[in-house]
C-alpha cells in the first residue's frame, strides 16, 4: 500500500464513508496494529472517540466528594512551574497552574486552557508547519477572579525564555516566537517547518502563571514573588496551604472553568517516607487515596495488593532501563580528558563483541526475577507511543551463541578463562547508581558474562554523584569513563524527537560541553543524523514515524545500546478512587477528573 | 559566675568558626549537586543547569563562597535553599513546632521512664526488680529505632489497626477530637524514641545512685532514723543527678536536632527528615544551616550543664 491510498482511506474515516474499525481491519492486512492506525488517524485530524483518551467523568455536579489524600514518597519542595526541578515539584505545581494542553495515555493531546486542539483541519496548524495557533478558552478565570487571557500567555514565554530567570523550561521556548493575534488568541512561529509544534504551552513545560502576579518579578529578582509560595492559578483547586518538603493543601475552585469539575472538595498532597510504606498505606491500611510511583519490587506488591482495598496502576510511558557500551576508549587520556570521541573502544570496536553482550543480557529473566510487571523486557530503545515502536529488533539471550560468535571472531580464552585477542582482553568496568535493581541486573549479566569469557567488574556509584552535572567528578554519567554503564532515561513528550538526540553526532558529551552532551554513549552514524534531520522538518506523519523507527533500528543493531527494560509509572489507588493517568504528562496533569465511585 | 559565662561564650566564638569551617569544606567537596533530576531529562536543555549552578554560585571557589556565607550568616541571613528556593530559617521555622512537640515529648517520656525505674532499681539492686529493669533496658537500646518503629507500624497499624502510622501536620478537626487524633499519630514516634533514649537512661541512672547510695553519708542519715523516702529523695538522688544532668543536658540539642531515622519512618515532618532529604539532594545551604544551629546548640548546653552544676552541688565554684 502506498502513503496516497493511505491518505485516501484516512479521508475516507474522516468523512464518514468509512468506519474506524474496517480502517483498522484494512490496516491490520498491512501488519499495521490497531493502536498504530488510531495514530495515524488522528493525524488525518479524525479525533479519537472521547473515551479512548480521557475516561469518562460521571459526577453531575462541582464538590461534593470529601476529602482526597494523596501520598509522595518524595515531597514537593517548590510550586513555581517555570522552576520545578524534577517530577514531585511539576505535579504538585499542576494541581494549580494547567497548560493550554495536555497528553492523555495514549500519547493524544487534550485541550485544557486551550478551546481546541489545533490541527490542520481547523486551520490550527499552518500547512508549511511554520506556525500554530492556540485559540484560547474565554472563561477561564484566575483563583483571584482575574480574566485570563492571550497576555498570560504571552508573558509566559516571556518569562520562562528570559536567561536571568534560568527556568527549567526554557528549552521549550528558547526556540520559538509567539505572537498575540486577539485576547484570546496566540500564534507560536517556528523558524523551519517543525512538525512537532505541540511543546511550548503543553504537558509539564507549559503551567500558566498569571501576568498580574508576576510581572514585577521577571527578571533576577524571580524569586522573590510572593506567588511562588502562594500560587494562584486557573486550577481545578485553589492554594490553601504549602510547607515545603511536607504538605500541600488545595481546595475546589467555585469558578473552575469546565463544569461538575471538580469532585473533590478539598485535597491534601503529603510527601516524605520511602516508597514501600507509601504502599502500605494505600493497599493494606488505606489510610490514603493514591500513592504515587512506587518503586517497589512487584512481588511487595502483589502481596499488598491482596488486602483487597486497593489496586495498582500501570501506565505505560517512554522510560527505558538500558546498557550503552562505550564506543570511546575510556582508559586512554586525550587532551585530559577520558572517553575522549577521537579514541575507539579497543573491544567493543569489534562488531562481535557487542553483539555478543547483547546476547549476554538476559533480559527475560530480569523481567521476571526483578521489576515483574513494573518493567516489561524489550528489545527496542524507542518504544512508545505504539506507532514508533519497531518490528524489526528481536532480544535474545544465549549464552552459546555469544561464545560462538566470540570463538569465530577470534576472541580465544586465555589461561585465566577470559578472552583476549591482540592484547585486548575482554575485562569490562559496568557502573550504574545505587538502586537495589540495578545492583541486581548488573550480577546477573555478570554471571552470563563470566560463562562466555568475559570478566564484568562491577561499579555502583551514588545517584546523586552519579547524574551531577559536577564537571570536578570522574564517576558522573556523562563522563562515562567506563566500559559499560546502564541507567534510565526518560521521554517526556509523546513525541520521540528530543528523546532520539541523544544518538546525534553533534551532541557528543565531552569536554568542549562540559560533559552536557546527550549522546554519552559517543556513537556516531552518518544516517541516524541524516535521519535525525530529516525527521525534524518531515511534516508527514507516517514518513516521520518511519524515520524514527529507522533511528531505532540504526542504535539497536549496532550493540551500542543495549535496551533491557521499559519503566512503566506504577502507582497505588483505593478500588473506588477513578485517577486519570498518563504516561506523557504529570501525575496530575487531570486531577480535575479524579473522583470516587460510590 | 558571670565572668565565667562570659569568658566561656568568647571561647565558643573561635571553636564555632572552626565548626563552620570544617562543615563549609566538608559539604563542598562532597560530590555532587541538587540538579540531578534535571540531568536525565531530556526537555532541559544543559545550559540552564549550568546557568543555575551559576546562579547559586556552585562555581565559586570555595573560600568565595565561605567568605560570603559567613558575612551573610553575621546579618542573620541564613541562607537560600537550592532546592526551595526559600530562606532557610523559613524552612526551619516551618518544621520546629513538630520537632518540639515529638522529639521533645519523648525526651520527657524517656526521663519518666528512667529516673523512677533507675532510682528503684539502684535501691534494690539484684532484687527481681532490678533484673527485670536492666534486662528490658538492654532490650530497649539495643533494638535501633528503625527496627522498633517498623515492628511498633507492623503491629499497631497493620496488625490491629489502631493507629495511623503517616503523621500529618494538618489535621480538619477541632476541639477534643483533635486532641485525640494528634494523640494518636504522636504516640507511636514518640514511644520509639522515648523508650530507646529511657532505657539508655535508666542504666546510667541506676549507676549514679548507685555509686552514691554506698556513701557513708548515706549511712550516716539513715542511722539518724531519718525515713527511707527522706533518704533517697534529699540525700541519694540530689547527689546522683550530677552526671544525670549532663547526660540530658547535652542530649537537648538533639531536640531541635530531630531523630532522622525516626521522623522519615513516620513521615513526621522534623528537622530530622529536613536534613536527611537536604543531604540527598545536596541542599547545602540547609544542611550548613541545620548542623551549624546544631552545633551552637551543643556548645551553648554544654554551658547550661556546668551552670546546672553549681546550683546542684555548691562544692563546685566557678574561677
Amino acid at each position: 500500500m502506498n502513503e496516497q491510498e493511505l491518505w485516501r482511506l484516512m479521508r475516507r474515516v474522516r468523512d464518514g464513508k468509512m468506519s474506524r474499525r474496517a480502517f483498522a481491519r484494512r490496516m491490520a492486512a498491512f501488519g499495521i496494529t490497531a493502536p498504530m492506525a488510531t495514530q495515524l488517524l488522528t493525524f488525518a485530524g479524525v479525533s479519537p472517540a472521547s473515551a479512548q483518551s480521557v475516561p469518562a467523568y460521571r459526577p453531575t455536579r462541582r464538590g461534593g466528594g470529601g476529602h482526597l489524600k494523596i501520598l509522595y514518597w518524595q515531597a514537593a519542595t517548590l510550586l513555581n512551574p517555570h522552576f520545578a526541578v524534577g517530577t514531585t515539584n511539576q505535579d504538585a505545581s499542576r494541581v494549580f497552574h494547567e497548560p493550554l494542553a495536555g497528553w492523555a495515555a495514549d500519547g493524544t493531546l487534550v485541550p485544557i486552557l486551550a478551546a481546541e486542539v489545533p490541527s490542520i483541519e481547523n486551520k490550527g496548524v499552518a500547512e508549511d508547519g511554520r506556525s500554530v495557533t492556540w485559540k484560547l478558552k474565554r472563561n477561564v478565570k484566575w483563583h483571584d477572579g482575574e480574566q485570563f487571557s492571550a497576555d498570560d500567555v504571552l508573558f509566559n514565554y516571556e518569562y520562562a525564555k528570559n536567561p536571568q530567570i534560568a527556568g527549567t523550561t526554557s528549552g521549550s521556548y528558547r526556540d520559538v516566537n509567539v505572537v498575540k493575534v486577539d485576547d484570546f488568541t496566540v500564534r507560536v512561529e517556528f523558524d523551519k517547518p517543525t512538525p512537532f509544534w505541540a511543546d511550548a504551552f503543553v504537558g509539564a513545560v507549559g503551567l500558566m502563571i498569571p501576568k498580574h502576579l508576576y510581572k514585577d518579578y521577571a527578571g533576577a529578582n524571580a524569586r522573590e514573588a510572593p506567588a511562588n509560595l502562594r500560587p494562584v492559578g486557573t486550577g481545578a483547586y485553589r492554594f490553601v496551604s504549602f510547607a515545603p518538603g511536607d504538605l500541600l493543601r488545595g481546595e475546589a475552585f467555585a469558578d473552575y472553568h469546565t463544569e461538575n469539575r471538580p469532585y473533590f472538595d478539598t485535597m491534601e498532597i503529603k510527601g516524605g517516607g520511602d516508597a514501600v510504606s507509601a504502599a502500605r498505606a494505600v493497599l493494606q491500611t488505606g489510610d490514603y487515596d493514591y500513592a504515587w510511583n512506587l518503586q517497589v519490587e512487584d512481588q511487595t506488591l502483589q502481596r499488598l495488593e491482596a488486602a483487597g482495598r486497593g489496586r495498582v496502576n500501570i501506565v505505560e510511558g517512554g522510560s527505558i532501563e538500558f546498557i550503552q557500551l562505550n564506543a570511546t576508549d575510556p582508559n586512554r587520556e586525550v587532551d585530559g580528558e577520558r572517553s575522549h570521541i577521537s579514541t575507539q573502544h579497543p573491544a567493543f570496536r569489534d562488531p562481535a563483541v557487542r553483539q555478543a553482550m547483547a546476547l549476554l543480557v538476559d533480559r527475560q529473566s530480569i523481567q521476571n526475577f526483578i521489576y515483574g510487571r513494573t518493567g516489561p523486557a524489550t528489545p527496542n530503545f524507542l518504544n512508545a507511543p505504539p506507532r514508533f515502536r519497531s518490528p524489526n529488533m528481536t532480544m535474545e539471550f544465549s549464552v552459546e551463541r555469544a561464545n560462538q560468535l566470540l570463538d569465530q571472531a577470534g576472541w580465544a580464552r586465555g589461561g585465566d578463562g577470559i578472552r583476549a585477542k591482540d592484547g585486548v582482553r575482554l575485562k569490562f568496568l559496568y557502573q550504574t547508581s545505587i538502586n537495589a535493581p540495578r545492583q541486581r541486573t548488573q550480577q546477573i549479566i555478570q554471571q552470563a558474562a563470566r560463562r562466555a569469557g568475559i570478566e564484568i567488574e562491577l561499579k555502583s556509584v551514588v545517584a546523586s554523584v552519579f547524574f551531577s552535572s559536577d564537571v570536578g567528578n570522574p564517576d558522573t554519567y556523562g563522563k562515562f569513563y567506563a566500559d559499560m554503564q546502564m541507567y534510565t532515561t526518560t521521554m517526556p513528550q509523546a513525541d520521540p524527537q528530543r528523546f532520539m538526540n541523544q544518538y546525534v553526532s553533534w551532541e557528543v558529551s565531552q569536554k568542549a560541553n562540559s560533559w552536557q552532551g546527550r549522546n554519552i554513549v559517543r556513537w556516531r552514524n552518518d544516517e541516524y543524523d541524516r535521519a535525525y534531520r530529516a525527521a525534524e522538518g518531515e511534516l508527514d506523519p507516517v514518513k516521520r514515524a518511519a524515520l524514527f523507527i529507522r533511528m531505532n533500528d540504526l542504535i539497536v543493531g549496532s550493540n551500542h545500546v543495549i535496551p533491557i527494560v521499559q519503566r512503566p509509572l506504577v502507582s497505588a489507588s483505593l478500588n473506588n478512587l477513578r485517577p486519570v493517568l498518563s504516561g506523557w504528562d504529570t501525575t496530575m496533569w487531570l486531577l480535575r477528573d479524579w473522583y470516587r465511585e460510590t | 559566675m558571670t565572668q565565667y559565662v562570659i569568658r566561656r561564650l568568647l571561647i565558643a566564638i573561635p571553636s564555632l568558626l572552626g565548626i563552620s569551617v570544617i562543615l563549609f569544606t566538608v559539604l563542598a567537596l562532597a560530590p555532587g549537586d541538587p540538579f540531578e533530576e534535571l540531568a536525565t531529562n531530556p526537555a532541559i536543555p544543559p545550559e540552564v543547569r549550568l546557568q543555575l549552578r551559576a546562579s547559586l554560585g556552585l562555581d565559586d571557589p570555595i573560600h568565595v563562597r565561605y567568605i560570603a556565607w559567613l558575612t551573610s550568616m553575621l546579618r542573620g541571613e541564613w541562607g537560600y535553599s537550592f532546592v526551595s528556593r526559600i530562606n532557610v530559617d523559613q524552612l526551619i521555622l516551618q518544621r520546629l513546632p513538630t520537632t518540639l512537640i515529638v522529639i521533645g515529648t519523648s525526651q520527657v517520656v524517656a526521663l519518666l521512664i528512667a529516673l523512677p525505674v533507675g532510682v528503684l532499681a539502684a535501691t534494690r539492686p539484684y532484687s527481681l526488680f532490678d533484673k527485670i529493669a536492666n534486662t528490658l533496658a538492654f532490650i530497649g537500646f539495643s533494638l535501633p529505632t528503625f527496627f522498633t518503629g517498623l515492628l511498633f507500624i507492623l503491629f499497631f497499624s497493620i496488625y490491629l489497626d489502631w493507629l495511623p502510622f503517616v503523621y500529618r501536620t494538618q489535621i480538619e478537626a477541632t476541639g477534643w477530637r483533635w486532641f485525640w487524633e494528634q494523640v494518636k499519630q504522636t504516640i507511636m514516634p514518640v514511644m520509639v524514641l522515648g523508650l530507646f533514649q529511657g532505657a539508655a537512661w535508666t542504666r546510667f541512672v541506676r549507676s549514679a545512685v548507685l555509686d552514691v547510695i554506698r556513701l557513708d553519708y548515706v549511712t550516716t542519715a539513715r542511722s539518724k532514723g531519718l525515713p527511707e523516702r527522706t533518704v533517697i529523695t534529699k540525700h541519694v538522688v540530689r547527689n546522683a543527678l550530677i552526671p544525670v544532668v549532663t547526660l540530658v543536658a547535652l542530649q537537648m540539642p538533639v531536640v531541635f536536632g530531630g531523630a532522622i531515622v525516626t521522623e522519615q519512618i513516620f513521615r513526621v515532618p522534623g528537622i530530622g527528615s529536613l536534613l536527611i532529604t537536604a543531604i540527598l539532594s545536596n541542599d547545602t545551604p540547609v544542611i550548613m544551616a541545620v548542623t551549624f544551629v546544631f552545633a551552637c546548640l551543643v556548645v551553648f548546653f554544654n554551658l547550661l550543664a556546668d551552670v546546672i552544676y553549681g546550683w546542684l552541688d555548691p562544692r563546685i565554684s566557678y574561677r
